[in-house]
């Protein structure tokens, strides 16, 4: 039988959360005995070369682009995770959301204490750049999102349990400790 | 002495004082029941809900309902425990809780209930409303975000004439909690301290202080909110 097949993606997030995947350490090595892996930063994959079983999402959706992507995921995953507050809540690149996107630009490009620069107020609007949207949202309020592992970020041997569970259809039993917001 | 009653909590065999609220007769029997907006010795404002218990088979606040002679008491209920779950996912959309930014993080009772019943994600759509911090006072922030209404600070945190410093403006929608600038202005470390303490979330905070707990060593890093209560009845 061939193995499971996973890929991963970080849309608005910090790549903390894949930081914390690489945190397996060397369980790594066991991983790759496990899965393969398809189109993710992990192994600089960059577009889907086949179906896979598992699709792991990291970050928020805060522009279009991120909307693409994750659309693309759940068309060519059978199974997606949510890894991480931004993907399951917006996290921290949500604390915009509320306040007018009009509002967030002028203050990042015009307003902003390191933008004195900018006198002839220049908001950037070249087309190649991906539509920022009104908010940010969660990726389940996009796409049907099949696991969710919070934390900021997730702990390692949380990620570590939940994928193992998931390949080997072992029950998981998660810690208390591994289970945090922050 | 007071007179005593006799009640079951999940086939539990209690004893109480006749008058006390279920969750404190509870909590002596060694049987937590999760709370956000009560405590101890207050008047109870029964505004959060998180502590419904089935008592004699209807579905009550255990912070207002007295204890009576012969009740049966359902708290660890399947029913009972999805209830609470979704009230603290409730709490968590209706507000603004960005966690990992958050003073309170691992001190925080809404949080820590988040943790006891591993809600993984709310179910409920977030709302991202726009609330606004008053940083306008020497001691404290209010950060109005993370305040969900149990109304702790407004009925414990006065000064020495009685008066209250905190107080809800609005209802519904609109309702915020606010502080009297001018009380506020008097308040002394040990009031901001407590103001601090008794707010189960992140939105009283003082100033100049924070983030002075290593991660891991914070309160419910590794223990289980209400395990202490559990534990010292075994
Ligand atoms: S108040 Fe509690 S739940 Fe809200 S952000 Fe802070 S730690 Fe999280
Ligand atoms: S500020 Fe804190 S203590 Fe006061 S009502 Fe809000 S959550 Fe409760």
């Amino acid at each position: 039988m061939s193995k499971p097949i996973i890929a991963t993606t970080s849309l608005a997030g910090c790549f903390g959360c894949h930081m914390s995947i690489l945190d397996i350490d060397d369980r790594i090595l066991q991983l790759i005995e496990l899965v393969e892996f398809n189109k993710s930063p992990i192994d600089d994959i960059k577009t889907f070369t086949k179906q896979c079983d598992i699709g792991i999402i990291e970050g928020g959706c805060c522009n279009s682009e991120n909307v693409h992507v994750l659309k693309e995921f759940r068309k060519n995953c059978k199974i997606l995770i949510s890894l991480g507050e931004c993907a399951i809540m917006g996290g921290l690149p949500a604390m915009r959301n509320g306040i007018p996107v009009k509002e967030c630009l002028e203050e990042a490009y015009w307003g902003g204490p390191t933008v004195g620069l900018n006198t002839e107020k220049i908001m950037p609007n070249d087309p190649e750049l991906p539509m920022i949207l009104d908010k940010v949202y969660p990726c389940h309020e996009i796409v049907k999102i099949d696991y969710y592992l919070p934390g900021c970020a997730p702990r390692a041997d949380l990620i570590w349990a939940a994928v193992v569970a998931l390949v080997t259809g072992d029950e998981l039993n998660i810690p208390y400790e591994l289970v945090k917001f922050d | 002495m007071s007179e005593t009653v006799k009640f079951t909590i999940d086939g539990k065999e209690c004893i109480g004082k006749k008058g006390q609220y279920i969750v404190d007769a509870a909590a002596e029997n060694g049987v937590y029941i999760p709370v956000l907006c009560h405590m101890k010795d207050v008047i109870p404002a029964g505004s959060c809900r998180v502590c419904t218990v089935k008592a004699n088979g209807r579905n009550m606040a255990a912070c207002t309902s007295p204890v009576e002679e012969g009740m049966s008491i359902e708290n660890n209920t399947a029913e009972l425990l999805d209830i609470r779950k979704a009230i603290v996912e409730m709490l968590f959309v209706e507000g603004n809780h960005f966690c990992p930014a958050c003073e309170k993080s691992g001190n925080c009772d809404l949080q820590a209930l988040g943790y006891k019943y591993q809600m993984m994600v709310p179910r409920f759509p977030y709302v991202f409303e726009r609330r606004n911090i008053d940083a306008t006072t020497p001691k404290i922030f209010l950060e109005r975000n993370r305040c969900i209404f149990c109304k702790r600070c407004v009925r414990m945190i006065k000064d020495a004439e009685g008066r209250s410093i905190f107080a809800f403006k609005g209802r519904g929608e609109t309702l915020e909690i606010n502080i009297d600038h001018k009380l506020a202005a008097n308040m002394t470390d040990e009031m901001a301290q407590l103001a601090m303490d008794i707010c189960p979330v992140g939105a009283i905070l003082r100033k100049e202080v924070g983030f002075n707990e290593a991660i891991g060593t914070r309160k419910y890093d590794k223990k289980v909110i209400g395990s202490d209560i559990e534990n010292n009845h075994q």
